[in-house]
């Protein structure tokens, strides 16, 4: 636009020509602006195309392909670690999601303003704790305390399914797992859960009030219906951390392949966070490419849970 | 509240739906007073049972709250409000639920962690030479390698991180830039979601098709998985931060004829500096506590190492996990004698869990300092908000 000008005027060139220096300094801030965002692009390019990469030695020498019965299968290897990663995600959140919409109408809806804010810094603080200290505390002080609760369960309800089977001390099952992913998403949860409930049009609230609403009407029938796709879409994001997180289950939880209901007994269950973990040091060649196809396995799930999550957020309510 | 005169003047219809003889809403104490009258039933039941505690008197006493407060509400309040006192004591159930685990996790890492904390050449010494249970080692090659990895991690991350948010709040407003700043926006949120194992075994797979050598494990690989994950953290949170500049302030930089890069870096940046060094604080204590990644990229040692491109390094989250892992020491001996410099040392059996408990609080002081750096710079250095 300004060459037109320059080459009309020769006042305007004089100014263009003393600016050419400053131009350039736009071009290559806009251009370094540009190519950090591609970066973005070839990151994740590079994830996908080294993981597939590295991972293609796993899938052609697999029994699927090969078709010789002395090659792994990677469907029975990767068979039940999604079911031990989905199993151990799912019951994390069941116990959270109540919870953490309790808290989140705590702090939005039952505490005094004033303490509100503290309170929510409270909560946030638990998401500030490495993982690796959520793994040591599960291991050391969680799982000795929940070990009564369980034998309780197992012998008085243990007509249930889920908590049939044998538990045997120490109880590093799937349950204790699923407690400590419970409380390491219970955060996230909390903190979207709120910022959807103190987006609730307050004249509404009033309104149910005035005619005579307690506050678990009010809330019901206003500010629930008006959370229920920020709950849920908080809900999703859980569900795709517990999904991906590894040190919890590395730390808590014996491992074991098989497609077991029974989430009180040890050894029975993997996720594919911690069975990575825990190979990756002893694994080369074909072991190893077996880990980052399971890699990649999980990164796709965690990819479509997040991607569900995000087109529900874009749907729901905006402030 | 619901004994208001207009509720007695009602239409006979509503009079009937809604029973005002039994329906009012009592002051609050009462339900301060079924709570301590539930708390007492439940210490009886359990000095019957012999299991006396104040957790149990706690937990019991909230179940039998529960019940109590809902059945005395209902007989003198009435059904809505009794449901009403109901979900209330819920709501505080789960607040109260969640400080269980925050309290407990950080009573038992200082009580646990402080002894060994202290003990002399902790913080400054490393694993070399220690073996079994030898009451000896310290942590000092972890904190520095922690710091190294997270340091080089940050060193990626901040300026493509700052400059894609730079892009996306100052570039991407028409034409194919808004078309890439979308795509970008999209990808961002599809990295946030990525699991940290992933980052690492993306660390792994590079390093390994790079330098076709499947057995290298060296710090500049757990600095790039990490900085896949801390680029979205930073790009997030600095977008939120350059987005609340006014216009105003560079419409009127503009309108001096100050150029564009000059006004982003001179306006846009030094006004939103002190949250964007929140931003960047923060994406830092995220990933300082990572331990995943770091498990299949930086490995283990037991000595200092600070060459990131060459060799192992120990760092804190791995090595809290590997003390962890050894569970607790067999002492056939009293003495063990380090074989490296040769000095006798004691055997304690749960010295690998006191390392480990120990590194953990050096650790989660490590992340609480950052938190709390963030939160003061930006509670003294941001702008006042017009709110």
């Amino acid at each position: 636009m300004s060459t037109i000008d320059a080459s009309n005027k020769p006042a305007a060139r004089k100014t263009v020509a003393s600016g050419s220096g400053r131009r350039a300094g736009d071009t290559i801030f806009s251009a370094l602006s540009v190519g950090s965002g591609l970066i973005i692009f070839l990151a994740l390019a590079a994830v996908a195309v080294f993981l597939s990469l590295q991972s293609r030695e796993a899938i052609e020498g697999s029994r699927e392909l090969t078709g010789s019965a002395d090659a792994v299968s990677l469907l029975e290897y990767t068979g039940p670690l999604i079911f031990g990663t989905v199993f151990a995600a799912v019951l994390a959140l069941l116990m959270a999601v109540p919870v953490a919409v309790g808290i989140a109408l705590f702090i939005s809806h039952y505490a005094s303003r004033k303490l509100s804010t503290p309170l929510g810094y409270l909560i946030d603080l638990l998401a500030a704790v490495p993982s690796v200290v959520f793994g040591l505390w599960g291991g050391v002080w969680l799982v000795p305390r929940l070990e009564p609760l369980y034998l309780f369960l197992n012998k008085h309800l243990g007509f249930i399914p889920l908590f049939a089977g044998e538990p045997t001390a120490p109880m590093k099952n799937l349950a204790s797992a699923s407690v400590v992913l419970a409380v390491m998403i219970l955060p996230i949860i909390t903190a979207v859960s709120r910022e959807v409930f103190l987006q609730t049009p307050r004249l509404q609230e009033e309104a149910a009030l005035a005619l005579g609403a307690t506050r678990w009407e009010m809330i019901k029938s206003v500010v629930l219906p008006f959370g229920k796709s920020g709950v849920i879409s908080a809900s999703m994001l859980g569900l795709g951390r517990a999904l991906g997180e590894t040190m919890a289950v590395l730390m808590v939880m014996s491992p074991g392949f098989t497609y077991s209901l029974h989430i009180f007994e040890v050894g029975r269950h993997q996720s594919i966070a911690a069975n990575i973990a825990a190979q990756s040091a002893e694994s080369t060649g074909i072991d190893m490419s077996r880990l980052i196809f399971t890699g990649l396995v999980l990164f796709v799930i965690t990819f479509v849970i997040n991607a569900i999550a995000r087109a529900i957020v874009s749907r729901g309510p905006k402030s | 509240m619901s004994e208001t005169p207009a509720a007695h003047t009602a239409a006979p219809a509503a009079r009937a739906r809604i029973d005002t003889t039994s329906e009012r809403h009592l002051p609050w104490y009462h339900l301060a007073l079924t709570g301590l009258a539930s708390a007492v039933l439940a210490a009886i039941i359990l000095l019957a049972l012999g299991k006396l505690s104040i957790a149990g008197v706690v937990v019991l006493g909230y179940l039998l709250h529960l019940i109590i407060g809902f059945a005395y509400s209902r007989v003198r309040e009435g059904r809505r409000w009794a449901t009403d006192r109901f979900v209330s004591l819920l709501v505080f159930g789960a607040f109260g639920l969640a400080l269980i685990p925050l309290v407990s996790l950080l009573m038992e890492v200082i009580v646990r962690g402080a002894p060994r904390l202290v003990a002399p050449g902790f913080l400054t010494g490393d694993m070399a030479g220690v073996i079994g249970g030898m009451d000896a080692g310290g942590i000092w090659h972890a904190i520095v390698g922690t710091l190294l990895v997270t340091f080089w991690a940050s060193v990626i991350s901040v300026p493509i991180g700052l400059f894609t948010a730079i892009f996306l709040v100052e570039y991407a407003r028409t034409g194919w830039m808004k078309v890439l700043g979308k795509g970008i926006t999209f990808l961002v949120d599809v990295m946030t979601g990525i699991p940290s194992i992933v980052a690492g075994l993306f660390g792994l797979a590079l390093f390994v098709t790079v330098t076709s050598n499947p057995g290298i494990r060296i710090g500049m690989m757990g600095a790039v998985a990490l900085s896949l994950l801390m680029i979205p953290t930073v790009v997030r949170s600095s977008e939120e931060m350059i987005r609340l500049v006014p216009m105003d302030l560079r419409e009127a930089s503009y309108a001096l004829g100050v150029p564009k890069w000059l006004t982003i870096v001179r306006v846009v940046l030094r006004t939103a500096i002190a949250g964007l060094t929140t931003s960047v604080t923060l994406a830092v204590a995220r990933v300082i506590g990572e331990t995943a990644p770091l498990l299949l990229t930086v490995g283990a040692l037991p000595l200092l190492n600070t060459n990131m491109v060459s060799g192992r390094m120990q760092t804190l989250p791995t090595f809290i996990n590997s003390q962890y892992k050894l569970g607790n020491a067999v002492c056939n001996s009293d003495t063990l004698t380090n074989p490296i410099t040769g000095i006798e040392h004691a055997c304690s059996v749960a010295i690998n869990f006191d390392r480990a408990w120990a590194a953990a609080l050096v650790l989660i002081m490590i992340v609480m300092v950052l938190n709390i750096v963030a939160r003061l710079v930006s509670y003294f250095f941001a702008p006042k908000s017009g709110r």
